[in-house]
């Protein structure tokens, strides 16, 4: 093993472990902005990870008539969650597993952790499952196309559909507007919005079951089991802000090898997830959460912004 | 190729632009609608002067300043009073399948960019690049006034496309000749002015400002 | 001088007119207007003749033997309209349909529908061209909605949108035409002047101008009430005032063809191939064969003319779209007659409609019983649309169908079918409402008859012979868009 590459499976294992541990960090970080926002008294900082600890702590009560796939979806949903954190670059451009980073990949690992998801909630026969479900499969139906093509329009600029390449050329270019970039950013945006669950689509503090879309597809999880899906779904909101950095934030990222730059890189990063975090809640304290049926609207929205993204991205060549 | 600054906020006008034409496609609401409507003639005005710095063009500083005047103070105003007295301040529209116009309206982009590709390249000027996304929001405008069945939206998307002509000229060639565009200027306010008179004739006629009731001369 | 003349009169007009168009000697100075503009365009035309083109005002206003030889007929059928519309405004308010207010801005607004389409005549400026068109637009909708019924303002509204949607995708087009300009004549003023483009046409980039052609054509043609861009010429015309429909069949359609003319002679000019004339060929006949078929269906009389306008309009456009000496030629004595011929007959059909009482022609009947004149009118004018012999419209029609037969044999089938199409409809609903048992009523006012006459008379008069000087005067404007 060179030295490089002992470094680079270094950085990787680093890396891995930052996004798994800095999770549910964010999501506390999310919800005490929120706090702060709606005037309330924020909850402590910490609070994700004691919840975790808790629901790690309990018995799991399983269905009857769970099948095995019930048992097993929390894990895929756990890894696929981290293997996508784990592969976009954030801190370093060269990681040995970064050439895995494909967009479109990317998208896949998100689309198995969708199905085994909704397979899941529908394997119990609650009402509530099947309901979650078919609106999570729904809406990822319609985000799906929104998000390949924001990523395409990046993809485009720099003539690879790798997270890696479009980082190096996007964090090394001289600067310059780029309108088809700034669209992508907004559908990106949107997105986002959708796939985690967040308001204006769905409401993660809600359990009401006429609106809710994610609680009712985990609703039969109970301790470790839950405590994993809680945390996956922690990871994803981390996941998808790093690809959004990766593609219209990459300043401040260490070169590869270079360990120098590494604490620069690690600011950097911190700072980015602090102000997506705090931009996130005030999103969400701004906006009012839309009927279902305005979803269709929304996400074609989204779809509409990227492809006018690209095709300006023809037009103009930037 | 790097674009020189004022080429790129120029470019990101010609996005907005076109962001704006969509965004008219899918509003239901008749003030947001005005307002939208304000916001182009903004982006086209601040557009015309950056052309206008960038280039020299001293007449485009004119241009700029009536597209200011005219289509984000003048006629907005007008019709923010017309809406007033007509009553129709929160009328909302029942747009259906917003998507499928949005899907239409990509395709409708899609085809105006192509028609406009071989042309702005024999442009030589730093925005030539913008002018497909002139055509497009002229056709965009186009595809809003036949979607709408509401009189005001209608007369909207008419003066929006009337700001696509205006960008189509700056882009392709520096702007028209000054006493043309004083004279489509003079036009477009004075054409303002009728519809306004003609909202008042319809409504009194018709009790409403739905161009539905207005289908009775078909052919038998 | 002339041209001052030409433009100021109408305008003055319609300045004096704004603030006295109630009174009760208001038709008398829309006339005497009329006939002062009339008398500086038979001196212009005079001039131009014996001087040859000529530019004014800074190059913006030009004169050639074509525009000229529109600006005398558009003067022309301004004033005899003007004639008419005295006594016809009168039964209207007699009747109550108008009151003074809308009486003033009747009569303001028809002086600055003369003054705008002979602006748009004599612009050499494309830019002020257009403009000049759309003036031309704005200054009739509030004609066509004049009456406010529910009917009338639907017309109003759609010819209102259709006409500045059309429009500005020729302003789109003028960019275009402007953009392949300047790159030969350089930035600013000089690049629309047509007389300036006209010398450079060979060096235009001919993408641009082919696509510049087809929005120019779009524009314009539904201005000229092409199909499928016609919708809104039947509602206008049937729901306006007669005399606006008279003005806008026989004058404002040439005005936009003119204005399609003038840039097919440049697109020709940067294309090798014909493709403006295929276009435009194209079009024309397409309006001929649709309007030929619609015509059979109409109840309104007025709408029925309209369709007939047109069918002419198409034939216009496929003469011009052939192109060379003979078909212009053909195509610019169509325009004459058609003017003049379609203008009489709306005369009569005003007469006609207010004695009656109704547009509807299953309840117009025996016209000739009521008065001879108005019968006699609209069954001889009837006759000379259609392309019956002696009158004009004849001679042209077979020029033009003579022509398409050598160069374009497979036009001339639909042609030959459209316009036996046309007579039977036309024919079979004209007769009836001519002879038979009357229902009219005398009119309250005597109805203007002369300028009915007056029209046919040069109609039948072309249709024997044309003098030599205007046949001279023909082929300088034929030579002109070749």
């Amino acid at each position: 093993m060179t030295p490089a590459m002992a470094s680079g499976v270094a950085l990787q294992v680093l890396q891995s472990l930052l996004v798994v541990l800095v999770a549910p960090l964010v999501t506390g970080w999310v919800n005490i902005c929120r706090a702060w926002l709606q005037n309330r008294s924020a909850p402590s900082i910490w609070l994700p990870y004691y919840t975790l600890a808790k629901l790690f702590h309990k018995d799991a009560v399983i269905a009857n008539t769970a099948s095995p796939l019930f048992r097993i979806t929390p894990y895929v949903l756990f890894g696929c969650m981290w293997l996508a954190a784990g592969i976009v670059p954030v801190l370093v451009t060269d990681l040995p597993f970064a050439p895995a980073a494909d967009i479109i990949a990317l998208v896949g690992v998100f689309a198995v952790a969708r199905v085994f998801g909704a397979l899941a909630a529908m394997d119990t026969g609650t009402s509530f499952g099947g309901l979650g479900a078919r609106r999570e499969m729904m809406i990822g139906f319609l985000a799906e196309p929104a998000m390949l093509m924001t990523l395409f329009t990046a993809a485009f600029i720099s003539d690879s559909t790798q997270l890696q390449t479009i980082v190096e050329t996007l964090a090394h270019r001289e600067f310059a507007i780029y309108p088809s970039l700034a669209f992508a950013a907004v559908a990106f945006l949107m997105v986002l919005l959708a796939e985690n669950a967040r308001i204006p689509v769905d409401n993660p503090t809600t359990h009401l079951e006429l609106t809710m879309i994610h609680e009712a597809m985990i609703l039969e999880y109970s301790a470790r089991h839950l405590a994993l899906i809680e945390w996956a779904v922690a990871i994803k909101l981390v996941a998808y802000m790093a690809i959004g950095f990766a593609l219209f934030l990459p300043w401040g990222i260490a070169p590869a090898g270079d360990w120098a730059a590494l604490p620069m890189a690690f600011a950097a990063l911190g700072a980015k997830l602090a102000l997506a975090g705090a931009g996130l809640a005030f999103l969400e304290t701004l906006l009012a959460k839309m009927r279902i049926f305005l979803v269709t609207e929304f996400l074609s929205t989204a779809f509409l912004l990227g492809v006018l993204g690209m095709l300006i991205h023809f037009l103009v060549r930037g | 190729m790097a674009l020189s600054l004022s080429s790129q906020i120029v470019n990101l006008l010609a996005a907005l632009l076109l962001l704006l034409a969509f965004a008219m496609l899918a509003q239901r609401r008749v003030l947001t609608l005005i307002k939208l409507f304000a916001w182009q003639g903004a982006a086209l005005a601040l557009s015309t002067a950056i052309v206008a710095h960038a280039t020299g063009q001293t007449h485009l500083y004119f241009s700029a300043g009536l597209t200011l005047a005219l289509k984000v103070i003048l006629i907005p105003w007008l019709l923010h009073r017309l809406i007033d007295q007509l009553n129709v301040r929160w009328d909302i529209e029942m747009l259906i399948n917003i998507p499928t116009t949005m899907l239409t309206g990509i395709g409708v982009a899609i085809f105006a960019f192509s028609l406009a590709a071989p042309i702005s390249q024999m442009a030589s000027t730093v925005t030539r690049s913008t002018l497909g996304i002139a055509l497009a929001s002229v056709l965009l405008s186009f595809l809003m006034m036949i979607v709408r069945r509401k009189a005001v939206p209608q007369v909207i998307g008419f003066l929006s496309m009337e700001n696509g002509l205006f960008f189509a000229a700056t882009s392709a060639t520096y702007g028209m000749p000054l006493v043309v565009e004083l004279g489509v200027a003079l036009d477009v306010l004075v054409g303002t002015f009728i519809f306004g008179i003609f909202f008042f004739h319809i409504r009194e006629q018709f009790d409403s400002l739905d161009i539905r009731h207005m289908e009775k001369l078909k052919e038998d | 001088m002339e041209i001052a003349l030409v433009l100021g009169v109408p305008l003055a007009g319609a300045m004096v007119l704004a603030a006295f168009g109630q009174r009760s000697w208001a038709p008398e100075v829309n006339a005497l207007a009329s006939l002062g503009t009339l008398i500086a365009a038979a001196l212009l035309t005079g001039r131009v003749i014996a001087d040859g083109p000529m530019t004014a005002l800074n190059e913006q206003v030009f004169v050639d033997p074509f525009n000229v030889f529109l600006v005398a007929l558009t003067a022309f059928v301004a004033f005899t309209t003007a004639l008419f519309s005295r006594p016809y405004m009168r039964t209207e308010e007699h009747h109550k349909r108008v009151n003074s207010a809308r009486l003033r801005l009747y009569h303001s607004m028809y002086q600055l529908f003369s003054f705008t389409m002979l602006l748009t005549l004599l612009s050499n400026n494309v830019g002020m061209l257009w403009v000049a068109m759309e003036g031309a637009t704005l200054s009739t909708v509030l004609l066509v909605s004049l009456y406010r019924t529910p009917a009338s303002l639907e017309a109003a509204w759609k010819y209102f949108i259709l006409c500045s949607v059309g429009i500005a995708q020729a302003l789109f087009g003028t960019i275009l035409l402007y953009f392949a300009a300047e790159k030969v004549l350089g930035p600013g003023g000089n690049a629309l002047l047509w007389t300036h483009l006209h010398e450079v046409r060979g060096e235009l980039e001919p993408t641009v101008l082919s696509l510049a052609f087809v929005f120019l054509l779009v524009g314009y043609g539904t201005k000229v009430g092409l199909v499928p861009l016609h919708n809104w010429l039947p509602d206008a015309h049937a729901e306006g005032p007669t005399p606006i429909s008279a003005v806008l069949s026989g004058l404002l359609l040439n005005v936009a063809l003119y204005a399609v003319v003038r840039s097919k002679v440049l697109v020709d000019g940067a294309l090798e191939r014909n493709f403006s004339g295929g276009l435009m060929m194209g079009f024309g006949l397409l309006s001929v064969v649709v309007a030929a078929f619609f015509l059979s269906r109409q109840k309104d009389i007025k709408r029925m003319f309209a369709y007939s306008s047109i069918e002419h309009m198409g034939i216009m456009t496929f003469a011009f779209g052939m192109g060379g000496p003979v078909a212009a030629f053909a195509g610019l004595l169509h325009m004459t007659v058609h003017s003049l011929t379609k203008s009489a007959i709306f005369f009569t059909v005003g007469h006609a409609t207010q004695a009656s009482g109704t547009q509807d022609m299953a309840s117009i009947r025996g016209l000739i019983q009521q008065s001879p004149t108005i019968g006699w009118g609209l069954a001889l004018g009837t006759l000379a649309i259609l392309g019956m012999p002696p009158f004009g419209v004849f001679t042209s029609e077979f020029m033009i169908l003579t022509t398409a037969m050598r160069q374009h044999a497979w036009a001339t089938p639909f042609l030959l079918l459209a316009l036996g199409v046309a007579f039977a409809a036309i024919f079979g609903k004209v007769q009836p409402m001519v002879f038979g048992e009357t229902t009219a009523q005398r009119l309250t006012h005597p109805p203007a008859l002369v300028p009915v006459f007056v029209h046919l008379a040069i109609v039948l008069l072309l249709g024997l012979y044309i003098p030599p000087y205007l046949v001279d005067w023909y082929r300088q404007a034929a030579a002109f868009i070749g």
